[in-house]
């Protein structure tokens, strides 16, 4: 016999304004199976819940309805709640009666009040259904993986190291790094970034809980929270790194030539490389693009070979190929860091075709001591010392036409930093900034700001820039002064663009192989934007710094430290609970069509023989069969199988039908 | 013109503004208070945080030639409420005394007006009000201008019609010399 409690909820006035709480109480108290049923004003306060509590001990109820917010907020809070007083936390149904109803129907208070009835009557109509489940176990994969080796992935995997977990950093390129390696000073403190940088590189690799996989690619996520298996490939570096030395011998000699990545292609590398001098694992790679063997060989000859009769130790190998491999983790952090906007799409800017028009990134090489300019500030054009310089903030950010909507929040701030660095290293070089808004919200950034232009004497142009011709040797920019009112233009020798940052290009492709979300512009999504900034809606992933949106370096580094903490916390535990919410076949229905195999994403189901007597004799035939700690419970098996034998425990088709079935009555 | 260019060629003019106002006018961030407390701030050509962003920006020769530095009454309302402590009342004052120097008077009416004032303040030591009218009066030749207050005035006894000089006068004198040595100076300077 199931007696049902109803407690509606007013959430203060979120729904308590719109829907008339006390007659949803009143109309379903004789619904069927309703025992009690009630409002207040705050379900989810200690009150209360004491008021569920108390009601199921004095009514006997053995099910139970909150009618409130989305489950999503408060579910795990009343299934405790009922779980307390003994009642089986699966004998709870929560209706949304606010995200669904009063915030969606504000306004609409009479037809608002009819839904949240025929919601709950819906929930009513459920839970009668429902019955008992019991939560199952899991063991953890006592070690984690960091895809991506940037500032945020070294700290965090430092930290979960440091904790006393196995850690994997796993990076696309030669070397970890990141684009803080790329960096020459760091704001606000003028500090030098590689100074600050190396020390963690170098901890990073000598510590004896992290490994490093460099040149490698997250290939395939496979597995469940606690439980992942991941595939990853390899890239043929065509160097033994067991035998290499990282002498760098090979790299003197190489004829093959290509352009700098790493110094934003303005200077050339050679083929065999390693990307910069402190690089991690010091121990060069072959570009097969540019090498002269490689592109020999596509020919049909085999030339050169310089590198391999130069390297002492034998190391070179032209025979290498991509290897993938299969690694368990128990977590998984995402920190794989952003990419810079690309100014060619403005064609007022000149197309990305003038060389002296470059951006923040180029910028920071041509400063940088180990750049191609060994620090000296010059034109890329004729190397000359720039005289004037126009700095052009927001080239992409906060642009939904042309570039993202968003603002890219670091480029105040290192366009500050790089306006006061032209001063430092050429006073006599006058620095103007076009700029739409100021945004320097961070400790002792307005502070730099002020100083930039107070002490530095740089000056600021409100207005964004229209655009940019040369004419002789120099680059004429035209803007407005929007404080005056008044059309600029000025002389430029060096015009430095503070693009915008974006995801990397792949992103989108990367929050699919690893099953998480990712928002319009491809940043990866995480589960709250306040209260969850580091977990995703997939169990066991993480984010850490700008993957999951533009971020300086302090606040990559923190995020780094927060995504460590929820890995150690999950990596601290030898079992973890699993949601009984899975899928079950009836071997009696099932006609083994396999039709579910291929549907299931956590290859949660195969197809097993079964023997059964049928007329006297025993056959053999085939059935689904699910594992249950694989499933997720995701229920796209019961909707594609054809008998009806799969279903979904908590979501049964006679428990969604019994819901379907309150909404026809009602309707009549 | 080039931005770059004007700023050359105001070069000097900022330098001696710069000097003789001594106001960091780069502290300047353009939130707009000045001119929001402005009591004459409607009348002005162009608002004060215009003219102080003129300042900032070096384009001392637009500032000079904006009427609004003459309706400016130096209440010091924008210096009183500046979040970055510029002195903006003194940079209207500057501007003033390098824009009579430099023969850009915009208010024809208000240098008079100051004119008289000083002579009135040199000879007496202290203001003469009807005096003040009179000279203003003739001067700007808008003879009739407030007259209709002169007979209510003198009823009220708001306006003394003898004048009578400051007891110590040699002190000011030497003031006001003092004053004019400083300026002498000033464009000696130049």
């Amino acid at each position: 016999m199931e007696r049902v409690g109803v407690f509606i909820c007013h959430c203060g006035s979120n729904i308590g304004a719109v829907v008339d709480c006390a007659r949803v109480a009143e109309a379903v108290r004789n619904y069927p199976g309703v025992a009690y049923s009630t409002d207040y004003k705050y379900m989810c306060s200690e009150p209360g819940q004491e008021m569920i509590q108390n009601a199921i001990k004095e009514h006997n109820l053995n099910r139970v309805v909150v009618a409130s917010c989305s489950p999503r907020m408060h579910e795990k809070t009343f299934r405790a709640c009922v779980e307390k007083v003994g009642m089986n936390p699966y004998m709870f149904e929560m209706a949304n009666i606010r995200e669904h109803c009063s915030w969606v129907h504000a306004g609409k208070n009479e037809e608002a009040t009819e839904k949240a009835i025929d919601l709950v009557k819906m929930a009513v109509s459920k839970v009668c259904k429902n019955e008992v489940l019991q939560k199952g176990h899991a063991p953890v994969t006592k070690r984690a993986l960091v895809v991506g080796g940037g500032i945020a992935g070294i700290q965090c995997a430092l930290d979960i190291a440091n904790n006393g977990y196995q850690v994997d950093i796993l990076e696309r390129t030669p070397s970890i790094g990141g684009k803080m390696s790329q960096i020459d000073k760091t704001f606000p403190t003028i500090d030098c970034s590689a100074c600050i940088l190396t020390p963690k590189m170098v901890e990073a690799s000598s510590h004896p809980n992290i490994k490093l996989i460099t040149f490698a690619e997250l290939e395939k996520v496979e597995g469940y929270v606690g439980n992942f298996d991941v595939t990853i490939r390899s890239k043929a570096r065509s160097v033994d790194m067991s035998k290499c030395t990282g002498c760098g011998t090979c790299m003197t000699k190489c004829p093959g030539k290509a352009d700098d990545e790493f110094n934003m292609k303005l200077r050339k590398r050679t083929a065999i490389y390693t990307p910069f001098p402190q690089a991690i694992p010091n121990k060069p790679v072959i570009d097969r693009e540019s090498c002269l063997k490689f592109k020999s060989r596509k020919e049909g000859k085999d030339v050169c070979g310089i590198c391999a009769k130069m390297c002492p130790a034998g190391a070179i190998d032209y025979e290498q190929e991509d290897e993938l491999f299969v690694e368990k983790y128990g977590a998984i952090v995402m920190a794989t860091g952003y990419e810079q906007f690309d100014h060619s799409v403005y064609g007022e800017y000149g197309y990305g075709k003038y060389p002296d028009v470059i951006s923040g990134l180029h910028f920071e090489r041509l400063v940088n001591a180990s750049g191609p300019t060994q620090g000296h500030i010059v034109r890329p054009s004729d190397h000359k010392e720039p005289k004037t310089v126009v700095m052009v903030k927001c080239v992409g950010s906060r642009d939904p036409e042309h570039g993202k909507s968003y603002c890219s929040r670091t480029c105040c701030m290192y366009t500050a930093k790089q306006a006061t660095m032209i001063r430092d290293h050429c006073p006599d070089t006058k620095v103007y900034v076009f700029y739409m808004d100021v945004r320097t919200p961070g400790k002792l950034y307005d502070e730099f700001y002020n100083r930039t232009r107070e002490e530095y004497g740089v000056d600021y142009i409100r207005g964004r820039v229209s655009k940019i011709y040369q004419e002789g040797e120099q680059l004429i920019v035209k803007g407005e002064d929007t404080l005056l009112g008044q059309q600029v233009e000025i002389a430029a020798d060096l015009v430095i663009l503070a693009n915008a940052m974006i995801p990397n290009p792949d992103s989108e492709k990367m929050a699919q192989t690893v099953g998480i979300g990712y928002d319009k512009d491809g940043w990866f999504t995480e589960s709250h934007p306040k209260l969850g900034p580091v977990e995703t809606h997939t169990a066991g992933v993480f984010l850490a710094g700008a993957c999951q949106g533009p971020k300086d370096i302090p606040d990559s580094v923190a995020q780094a430290g927060a995504a460590a903490v929820k890995v150690c916390a999950l990596l601290s535990k030898d079992q973890l609970e699993t949601e009984p919410t899975v899928s079950v076949v009836d071997t009696k229905l099932c006609s083994g069509c396999g039709l579910c195999v291929p549907v299931c994403p956590y290859k949660a189901i195969t197809l097993e023989t079964i023997q059964e007597r049928k007329g006297g004799k025993t056959v053999e035939r085939q059935v689904a069969n699910v594992n249950s700690s694989l499933c997720q419970g995701c229920g796209a098996c019961t909707v594609t199988c054809r008998s009806g034998s799969a279903n979904l425990k908590h979501f049964t088709n006679a428990q969604i039908l019994a819901e379907v079935d309150a909404l026809c009555q009602t309707m009549q | 013109m080039l931005l770059n260019e004007k700023q050359i060629q105001n070069e000097e003019l900022n330098k001696e503004f710069l000097r003789r106002s001594g106001v960091d006018v780069s502290k300047c961030y353009q939130c707009g208070k000045c001119s929001a407390g402005c009591p004459v701030g409607d009348h002005m050509d162009i608002p004060t945080n215009k003219v102080m962003r003129l300042a900032q920006m070096g384009l001392i020769e637009d500032a000079m030639k904006s009427s609004a530095i003459w309706l400016c009454a130096t209440c010091s309302t924008c210096t009183t409420r500046c979040p970055k402590g510029v002195d903006v009342a003194r940079v209207m004052e500057t501007l003033r005394i390098m824009a009579k120097e430099h023969g850009y008077v915009a208010e024809k009416n208000v240098d008079k007006f100051h004119s008289v004032w000083m002579t009135i303040v040199g000879t007496m030591g202290r203001m003469y009000e009807p005096g003040l009218i009179v000279g203003r009066n003739f001067s700007t030749g808008k003879i009739l201008q407030d007259t209709q207050y002169g007979v209510p005035y003198i009823a009220k006894q708001k306006l003394k019609l003898v004048p009578y000089k400051c007891k110590n006068m040699d002190e000011i004198k030497s003031l006001i010399a003092k004053a004019e040595a400083m300026d002498r100076e000033e464009r000696g300077n130049k």
